[in-house]
């Protein structure tokens, strides 16, 4: 390991200046979170309500999984690229790329915990006087929920990682360091917004992680049969 | 779409797609070789699996483009190396396989493992004539999904330098040219789903018991 680069990394960290002001430290996790918060929440206000109907009617499935999988394989910054260069460097553009990719885990998170509810419990639920609004809304949603968080774990992580790149086409938040730190051949620079992002990433993780965690104590019996599921199932979508 | 843009630069086309292979391809082959190895460690000894399994878990949650970062302060390399972005995407290829690796290894039912002894199979030939084989099939999901990632995420790499297509998109972007930017995705999708066949394929060869199952 070169320990000048460790040191110089130190001291950056270590200089209250990168700190405050517009281009501090805090004022980047803010953008960051705000880009990648914005964009989660709309993704789940789209996703989750289509997936939930469509695991409930098991109409339309083989959608999902063909566009979780077709979507593994886009590029994140041609996406984000192609996007700037249609409709211009705004809030739509970056939206829309970080949407593409929240959209798809979300959608199968929350589809195959619908599906996966035991037709049994549902025939119950049917059976005791339930409309097929409350069968979704009471039983199958709340059974679902370990998958759709796995889900918009997988999302988060997803956005989180690919707002770094949004810096690239002039927008704000961690990856200003890195774009930043590039054009003015300041490798310091580079190395410490890459360390903010890494960090951001696993802390976000870690959050959801223990979410799921506490929710899954309440629904064991359900855990144990979907846990492992949902984690090879989404394992796979990363940025 | 400016369409007679393609052949005239089917050079710089042609270049960044071959990059693209070679910087996705290498670091799958990388990682197969070393998950193998590293799955029968965390299957075999449980403190092994307590350390590799998080270990994995931690690593496949940084970003991509952090790590390309990050790699030249660990590794002592020059950050337009291209080793940075084949060592990053190994790592996470290796972080993907090993965990399918242990629990392929895991599932293979032990009456097999007992007949395999009984008929005069020692471990380590056990391990490659039959455990092995039996794994196929989920390292093969494994291997799909980290081929797959792999192809997307090398194009991040343009961001420093190194990116094979995505060369196209930061150049696309540089000269606001939506083209180049379009012909470096399409051809992205191309060769991922190139890949994924292949590897289908690959996989009914090499276990040919699951062709009756898929």
């Amino acid at each position: 390991m070169d320990s000048g680069g460790v040191m110089n990394l130190f001291s950056w960290f270590a200089d209250p200046a990168h700190w405050t002001g517009p281009g501090g430290i805090p004022t980047r996790v803010a953008e960051h979170l705000s880009y990648s918060g914005l964009a989660l929440l709309i993704g789940v206000v789209i996703a989750i309500p289509v997936g939930a109907l469509i695991g409930h009617t098991g109409r339309g499935g083989f959608l999902v999984v063909g566009l979780a999988n077709a979507l593994r394989a886009l590029p994140d910054l041609g996406l984000l690229i192609l996007l700037v260069l249609l409709i211009g460097i705004n809030l739509v553009s970056v939206q829309l790329a970080l949407l593409v990719l929240a959209i798809p885990p979300l959608l199968a998170g929350t589809y195959s915990g619908v599906r996966n509810v035991d037709p049994a419990v549902v025939d119950a639920a049917r059976g005791v006087g339930m409309r097929e609004h409350q069968v979704l809304l009471a039983v199958e949603l709340p059974i679902a929920l370990p998958l759709v968080l796995g889900g918009l774990r997988t999302a988060a992580l997803q956005v989180v990682a690919t707002t770094a790149i949004a810096a690239y086409v002039s927008y704000g938040g961690l990856g200003r360091y890195l774009i930043d730190g590039q054009r003015e051949h300041d490798y310091t620079q580079m190395a410490a917004g890459a360390v903010l992002i890494a960090v951001l990433a696993l802390v976000v993780e870690g959050l959801l992680a223990s979410v799921q965690r506490l929710l899954g104590l309440r629904t064991a019996g359900n855990r144990a049969k979907l846990g492992g599921r949902s984690r090879s199932e989404f394992v796979g979508v990363r940025s | 779409m400016i369409w007679d843009w393609i052949p005239r630069n089917q050079p710089l086309i042609l270049g960044a797609l071959g990059e693209h292979v070679v910087l996705s391809a290498l670091p799958v082959l990388i990682g197969l070789v070393l998950a193998i190895p590293l799955g029968w460690l965390a299957n075999r000894f449980p403190a092994a699996r307590a350390l590799l399994i998080p270990a994995a878990g931690v690593i496949y949650t940084v970003p991509s483009l952090a790590l390309f970062v990050l790699l030249p302060v660990i590794l002592g390399t020059k950050i337009l190396d291209p080793a940075n972005v084949v060592v990053a995407l190994a790592v996470y290829t290796l972080a993907l396989l090993v965990r399918a690796v242990a629990d392929a290894l895991a599932a293979v039912p032990r009456s097999v493992i007992l007949s395999a002894t009984a008929m005069g199979f020692r471990p380590p030939r056990r391990f490659l004539a039959v455990e092995l084989p039996l794994a196929v099939p989920v390292l093969v999901a494994g291997l799909r999904v980290a081929t797959v990632s792999n192809i997307s995420l090398v194009s991040v790499g343009a961001l420093i330098g190194v990116g094979g297509l995505g060369r196209l998109f930061t150049d696309g972007f540089e000269r606001n040219f939506p083209t180049e930017v379009v012909v470096g995705i399409v051809l992205s999708i191309l060769l991922a789903a190139l890949a994924d066949a292949s590897l289908i394929g690959l996989g009914r060869v090499a276990a040919p018991w699951t062709r009756v199952a898929s």
